[in-house]
């Protein structure tokens, strides 16, 4: 019985990714540098804290989704571990407005929150392009995963710490690459932390 | 300066004045666990959370594990989660379905009514005659499903759930109660878990009708995440309470409600300005329950606490929350998030986004209490800010006894429900049989008439 469960959770984890993976070819390398750079430009606009700068990298139609992890059975991983988008309680679930509802209150000054502002830094590695729309050399549109780690220091001596993984998805428009889709993994159950005021 | 033991005068109500040890010390801490943890109603969780034979959630009662846990048969029971051989958590998934539970260290197994079942070598080791009974994982002393809400005592004196809710009880029920009037019918959509840098008891004493904390949420209301922001409305919630009577009422058992009361001419107030499918689901409970509860319909809860650490919003972001204890400055919270289980989809889907940005760590209105609960502990613990006790001096006396709503009713933002609250709690510390416990006699207004 157990057996089946497994293998249950091994086809829906399959699902999601692409195929095969990408070939390494040149074109692929040009694109990850690409990506890479929009990834460093991205954490920059945050940790300089240009919010509604980092709102212009977002498409219209993004969804910025964080769910909850949860302590689950072996096998059960793929059904059961993370919350789902669009169903229930997560830790982000939002869309454009949310997120530039966010912005705007930090930018009321009086979020105390967030007010004295965090400092806060994101790392981003582990840039994989996983899947290219149409194709590797003339893409419009990435499946992308990475990890990051955020630190963030308030005041005087809270100090958190955010690991994790970004799938997202990027979009190419005329203004350059933007994110059209991201899930963040981050590796904790209970939040050990007493708020989520930074983006990921 | 008091002594720390001395509860009388570390909670002096009459003055107005509590000290800051009971938020910080360490030794009154713990003494909490066992004073009033061990013998208050606690909240565990929801029915939902376990609707199938076997189905069990992980939960916690003051700083410590329990299994809420279906049996095979249906009953409901509460366990410790701790084996009974060498203390190993039996379970340590959240959630899930099981026919067993097996301790991973010495492979004792209990079944889902708690009764121990298999001990290895049981006759070569055991003699076989290790008493199984004795040896099953410890139960709480009472359990209540009420209206769907899970709650547990380890008391076996304690009295019955609803005596001990006393008239805290109409307000509670709203929490729970279905949108239209209807009794029950709620289920949980979610849980937050998050711990946060504070004493358990700013968050209870946040919920108990603190709504003289309002200009802290002033970033939400500039901006406006309520129902109809999106429309260019401001503030963080709707108008439907504008018109209301709002009342604050602290009760002898220690609970405190913040609530409201509609005037007569008992009208919907417009909420979704640009979403025609709410309006008109909203409108219609709305009508529903004047129908169904005539005058009862006027009271609307706001929010609330539930002695000890069980608070709740009756309206929207519709929850109850448990703060549990985890250090004299250190708790962790969980919000279980409630709507109508037959709302419809449009209806549940606005409430999960609304609660999402609203409540919790990542609650565009919340994350501001936790910095003042965060800030206000940690400038408690100083040997001379511990020397100057906290000021709840705040309309003294401002309350009548003889409302039909029961307790001390205030017409005007009030501490006196934070006051009745630690008056209560010193009763638990200072070892009070169930009759001070529920307030009486404590010069209130049972033990007067």
């Amino acid at each position: 019985m157990t057996t089946t469960v497994q293998d249950q959770d091994r086809q829906q984890q399959a699902a999601p990714a692409t195929n095969a993976p990408i070939e390494r070819s040149a074109a692929y390398y040009r694109l990850k540098a690409d990506v890479e750079d929009f990834y460093y430009h991205e954490a920059d606009l945050l940790d300089d804290r240009r919010f509604r700068d980092w709102l212009e990298l977002l498409t219209d139609d993004i969804s910025y989704f964080m769910p909850i992890r949860r302590n689950v059975k072996f096998g059960q991983q793929a059904a059961r571990e993370n919350t789902k988008r669009g169903e229930g309680i997560s830790w982000f679930d939002e869309d454009k407005w949310t997120l530039t509802k966010r912005v705007e209150q930090i930018l009321t000054g009086v979020h105390y929150a967030e007010e004295p502002l965090s400092r806060i830094t994101h790392m981003v590695s582990n840039v994989q392009i996983k899947g290219a729309r149409p194709q590797i050399d003339a893409a419009r549109e990435l499946d992308v995963t990475s990890r990051f780690l955020v630190y963030q220091n308030r005041v005087e001596y809270e100090t958190y710490i955010f690991v994790g993984r970004r799938n997202d998805t990027l979009r190419l428009t005329d203004n350059g690459w933007k994110i059209a889709r991201r899930e963040i993994l981050l590796e904790q159950n209970i939040l050990l932390a007493k708020n989520l005021t930074t983006f990921f | 300066m008091p002594l720390r033991n001395d509860f009388d005068q570390l909670v002096d109500v009459k003055g107005g004045f509590i000290s800051r040890e009971i938020f910080v010390d360490a030794d009154i801490y713990r003494q909490e666990l066992d004073k009033v943890f061990t013998r208050a109603w606690l909240l565990v969780g929801h029915e939902s959370l376990v609707p199938n034979p076997g189905d069990f959630y992980t939960s916690r009662m003051g700083e410590e594990s329990v299994i809420l846990c279906r049996d095979k048969k249906g009953e409901i029971h509460v366990f410790l989660n701790s084996c009974r051989h060498r203390g190993m958590k039996v379970c340590r998934y959240e959630q899930g379905n099981t026919s067993l539970f097996t301790c991973p260290y010495h492979s004792w197994t209990y079944t889902t009514d708690g009764k121990l079942q298999g001990v290895p070598l049981h006759r070569t080791l055991y003699d076989g005659v290790l008493d199984r009974e004795a040896n099953s994982l410890v139960s709480v002393a009472k359990l209540c499903n009420y209206k769907g809400s899970i709650w547990a005592t380890w008391d076996k004196n304690a009295p019955d759930f609803i005596t001990y809710l006393g008239d805290a009880k109409i307000h509670l029920d709203q929490a729970l109660d279905c949108r239209d009037g209807r009794e029950g019918g709620s289920e949980v959509i979610g849980v937050h878990k998050w711990v946060f840098p504070a004493n358990w008891k700013f968050a209870a004493e946040n919920f108990l009708g603190d709504t003289y904390h309002n200009p802290s949420h002033r970033s939400v209301d500039l901006i406006g995440i309520g129902p109809s922001a999106a429309a260019g409305k401001k503030g963080r919630r709707d108008d439907e309470l504008e018109k209301a009577q709002h009342v604050w009422i602290s009760f002898p058992e220690g609970h405190g409600v913040h609530s409201a009361i509609q005037p007569e001419a008992n009208e919907y107030i417009e909420s979704f300005l640009d979403n025609p499918i709410l309006e008109q689901y909203f409108r219609h409970c709305f009508e529903e329950r004047k129908r169904r509860l005539g005058e009862g319909a006027r009271l609307l809860p706001f929010v609330g606490t539930i002695f000890p650490n069980t608070s709740y919003h009756g309206r929207q972001p519709r929850g109850l929350c448990a703060w549990h204890p985890h250090s004299p400055t250190s708790t962790e919270g969980w919000r279980f998030f409630l709507v109508d289980k037959d709302a419809p989809k449009e209806a549940k889907e606005y409430l999960r986004r609304y609660y999402m940005r609203y409540s919790g760590p990542a609650g565009m209105t919340e994350q501001d209490d936790m910095e003042n609960w965060l800030y206000a502990t940690a400038a408690s613990t100083g040997t001379v800010a511990r020397r100057y006790p906290f000021n709840y001096q705040q309309s003294m006396g401002a309350y009548v006894t003889d409302h039909p709503l029961g307790g001390d009713v205030s017409l005007q933002v009030t501490e006196q429900i934070a006051r009745g609250f630690y008056r209560r709690w010193t009763t638990y510390m200072q070892g009070g049989d169930w009759h001070e416990l529920l307030g009486s006699p404590a010069g209130n207004r049972q033990a007067a008439e």
